[in-house]
C-alpha cells in the first residue's frame, strides 16, 4: 500500500513516531527490571507481614507473574487508563507524582529560555554587526564561557554569591515554607525563589543564543538587500532591526523549538542545586531511592514530548517544503 | 599506511595554525597546566586524597599545612584537587577515544556502503537523538552501577551519534571524488578504499570531533559525579562537590567548593577554546585570509 501526497507523508511520520515510542517503552521497561535489588523486599522488610500481604504488594506494584506478563499488563494499563503504575516510595500513582512536578519545571524553563532569548539575541546581534571589534571579542568570550560552564557549577557559584554572602535571594526551594503568604505576597515569594535557578539555566542558553544569532547575522550581512538598505540611506539601527535581524531569526526560532522540546529534562542540575521541586529533582530523587516506576514514567514523559515536538516540526516542514511532499520522508 | 601519515601531517599543520590563533593558544596553555598537574601529581606535596585525617583537622580553612584546607573528614582538599585532575583528564581522553572510534567506524560504513547498512545506522542515530540526554545518562548510570569504566562506556554508547553523522556526510562526498574512483578502477577493494583513501581525508575532522568529545566527556563525568553517580572509590572534582553538597557544607566551606568548580570550568574552557579555534581554522578561506 502506498499513500501519495501529504496524507501519506503524515501517516508515515506518525507511524514512525509511534514505533519509536513503543521501542522506547519496551527498552526502558526491560532496563528498569534489570536494576539491582527486589524493590518489594527492600521496602517491606517487615517480619510482621504475612506471605499474603507480600503477594498483594507484588500485585499492586505490577510485579507478579513473568516478565512478559508484567510487560503486557504495563502496556494495557498505560493505553487504557493512562496509568504508569505506583510509586514505590510515595505510594501513589506515578501520573499524580509527575503531574505535581511538571508545572514547576515548565515555569523554571520558560522563564530561563525567555530571558536568554531576549538577552542572547540582543548581544548576538550587536556582536555580529561589529565583527572583529573589542565588543565582539568580549561577547564571544563571555558566551563561550557561560556556554562551557556546567549549570550545576553555575548554580553553586550563584548560590554562594547571591544567597550566602549577599543574602539577596533564598538558598533554595519553591517558596518559603509555612510562611502563610497568599496572593501577591506569595507570588513575589515564589519569584524570589525562582531567580537563581532560572538564572543558572538561562546563562547557558544565553551563550547558545549569542553564538547562533551572531553567526546568522554575519551571514545575513553579506546579502545584497542589506547593501541596498544601506544605500537607500536608512539609519543603521533601522537596517539592523528591519532588514538584518528579521532575516537572521530563522535559526534562532529553530533552536528555540528544540530547546522547548527538551525543556522538561533540561533543568536536572539546577533543580538539584536549588532543591527546586520539578521533574528533574524528582528524577534525581527517584534514582537515589531506586523508585523505578517514577524513573520510568519521568523518562517516558520527557521523551514523548521530544518525539512529539520532532513530529510537529517534520509535519510543518513537509507542509512548507514541496520537495519533501513529493519525495517522501 | 603512507596515506594515513599524510593525514596526520595535516593534523601537524593544523596545530601550527592553532598556536597562531588567540583562543587556540589560551586553550593549549590551560590544558598544559592541567597536564603537568596530572602527570606530576605524587610530587606536588600531596597525600592520599581518600584517607581521612585527625579529628582536630576537620574543616580547616587554608593554611601552610593544608594549602586548600580540609573537608569534613579532615582530608586534604589540595591533594583531592590534584588527583582529580588525573581522573578528569583520563576519563576525558579515554571516553573521547572510544566515542570517536565508534562514531568514525559507523560513519565510514554508513557513508561508504550506503543501502541497508546506512539505513540501519542512521535510524539508530535518529533514535538516540530523540532521547533526553542527561536523564538518559542518569538512568543508565543507575542501572549499570557506578564505576569509572561504566562512566566511560556510557559516554561511548550515548555520544557517538554526532560523530557518525558528521563523518558520514563527509564520506558521502569523498566517495564520489576522482581519486577514489581512480583507485577503484585499478581494482582496490573496499577495505583499502575505506582505510587507505577515505580515512586519511577525514583525519582533521576526526581530530576536531575528538576535541569536542573530550569537552563533552569531562562535562558528563563531572555532572554524573556531582549527582552522586560516579565511582565511589575514586575522587573527582564532581564528586568533591557532591560530598560537600550531600554533607550540607556546600554553603559553609568555600575553600572546599570553589577549587573544584574553578578546575571544572577552566578545563572545559580550555577544550572549548581549542575547539573554537579548530572550527575557525577549518572554515574555508581561513588560511587565505591570513596569507598562510
Amino acid at each position: 500500500m502506498t499513500l501519495k501526497g501529504y496524507g501519506g507523508f503524515v501517516v508515515r511520520k506518525i507511524t514512525a513516531s509511534l514505533i519509536i515510542i513503543f521501542t522506547m517503552i519496551s527498552t526502558t521497561f526491560v532496563l528498569f527490571r534489570m536494576m539491582p535489588g527486589d524493590p518489594v523486599k527492600l521496602m517491606f522488610n517487615d517480619p510482621r507481614l504475612g506471605k499474603q500481604d507480600i503477594e498483594l504488594m507484588y500485585e499492586r506494584f505490577g510485579l507478579n507473574g513473568s516478565l512478559w506478563e508484567q510487560f503486557v499488563a504495563y502496556i494495557r494499563q498505560l493505553l487504557l487508563h493512562g496509568d504508569l503504575g505506583m510509586s514505590f516510595v510515595q505510594l501513589r500513582p506515578v501520573m499524580d507524582v509527575l503531574a505535581s512536578r511538571i508545572p514547576q519545571t515548565l515555569l523554571l524553563m520558560l522563564v530561563a529560555i525567555i530571558l536568554a532569548l531576549l538577552l542572547g539575541i540582543w548581544l548576538g546581534t550587536m556582536a555580529g554587526w561589529r565583527t572583529g571589534s573589542k565588543f565582539d571579542g568580549a561577547v564571544i568570550t563571555g558566551a563561550l564561557t557561560t556556554y562551557a560552564i556546567p549549570s550545576f557549577c553555575m548554580g553553586i557559584i550563584l548560590l554562594l554569591v547571591f544567597a550566602v554572602y549577599l543574602r539577596i535571594f533564598p538558598v533554595g526551594g519553591y517558596s518559603t515554607p509555612v510562611s502563610g503568604l497568599t496572593g501577591f505576597a506569595y507570588f513575589i515569594d515564589v519569584a524570589r525563589h525562582l531567580v537563581l535557578p532560572s538564572l543558572s539555566v538561562a546563562l547557558w542558553y544565553i551563550g547558545a543564543y549569542v553564538l547562533i544569532t551572531r553567526n546568522s547575522i554575519i551571514d545575513v550581512l553579506d546579502q545584497d538587500y542589506i547593501t541596498l538598505a544601506r544605500a537607500k540611506g536608512l539609519k543603521e539601527s533601522v537596517v539592523i532591526r528591519k532588514h538584518g535581524l528579521r532575516n537572521a531569526l530563522l535559526p534562532v526560532t529553530t533552536a528555540t523549538g528544540m530547546y522547548l522540546a527538551y525543556a522538561l529534562g533540561g533543568a536536572v542540575q539546577a533543580e538539584v542545586v536549588f532543591a527546586w521541586p520539578g521533574l528533574g529533582l524528582l528524577l534525581y530523587e527517584a534514582i537515589l531511592s531506586r523508585d523505578y516506576p517514577v524513573l520510568q514514567g519521568a523518562f517516558l514523559v520527557m521523551a514523548i514530548v521530544i518525539i512529539g515536538a520532532n513530529l510537529v516540526v517534520d509535519l510543518v516542514y513537509g507542509l512548507l517544503d514541496p520537495r519533501i511532499k513529493v519525495g517522501g520522508g | 599506511m603512507f596515506k594515513l601519515l599524510k593525514g596526520l601531517q595535516s593534523v601537524k599543520e593544523l596545530s601550527k595554525l592553532i598556536i597562531a590563533h588567540k583562543m587556540g593558544i589560551t586553550g593549549i596553555v590551560l590544558f598544559a597546566i592541567f597536564g603537568v598537574i596530572a602527570i606530576f601529581a605524587p610530587y606536588l606535596r600531596t597525600v592520599d586524597p581518600m584517607r581521612g585525617g585527625l579529628p582536630v583537622n576537620i574543616l580547616q580553612p587554608p593554611s601552610s599545612q593544608f594549602w586548600l584546607g580540609t573537608d569534613n573528614l579532615a582530608r586534604d582538599v589540595w591533594s583531592q584537587i590534584v588527583y582529580s585532575t588525573r581522573i578528569s583528564l583520563t576519563i576525558g581522553f579515554v571516553a573521547a577515544f572510544v566515542t570517536v572510534s565508534i562514531g568514525t567506524l559507523l560513519g565510514l560504513m554508513a557513508g561508504y556502503f550506503r543501502g541497508k547498512i546506512e539505513e540501519v545506522i542512521m535510524r539508530i542515530v535518529e533514535y538516540f537523538m530523540m532521547l533526553p540526554f542527561l536523564p538518559l545518562m542518569l538512568v543508565s548510570a543507575a542501572v549499570l552501577g557506578q564505576s569509572i569504566w561504566n562512566v566511560v562506556i556510557l559516554i561511548g554508547i550515548l555520544a557517538w551519534t554526532g560523530t557518525a553523522r558528521i563523518i558520514r556526510s563527509q564520506v558521502l562526498s569523498l566517495r564520489e571524488r576522482a581519486f577514489v574512483e581512480a583507485s577503484r578502477s585499478v581494482g582496490a577493494g573496499d577495505r583499502l578504499l575505506i582505510f587507505g583513501e577515505i580515512l586519511p581525508n577525514v583525519v582533521p575532522l576526526i581530530f576536531a570531533q575528538g576535541i569536542v568529545l573530550c569537552t563533552w566527556a569531562i562535562y558528563a563525568e563531572a555532572t554524573l559525579a556531582f549527582l552522586g553517580l560516579g565511582d565511589p572509590a575514586v575522587m573527582s572534582w564532581g564528586k568533591m562537590l557532591n560530598l560537600a553538597y550531600s554533607s550540607g557544607y556546600l554553603t559553609r566551606a568555600p575553600w572546599w567548593v570553589i577549587p573544584p568548580i574553578a578546575c571544572i570550568v577552566l578545563l572545559i574552557l580550555a577544550f572549548t577554546f581549542l575547539g573554537t579555534a579548530v572550527s575557525d581554522i577549518m572554515k574555508p578561506g581561513y588560511r587565505e585570509a591570513r596569507g598562510l
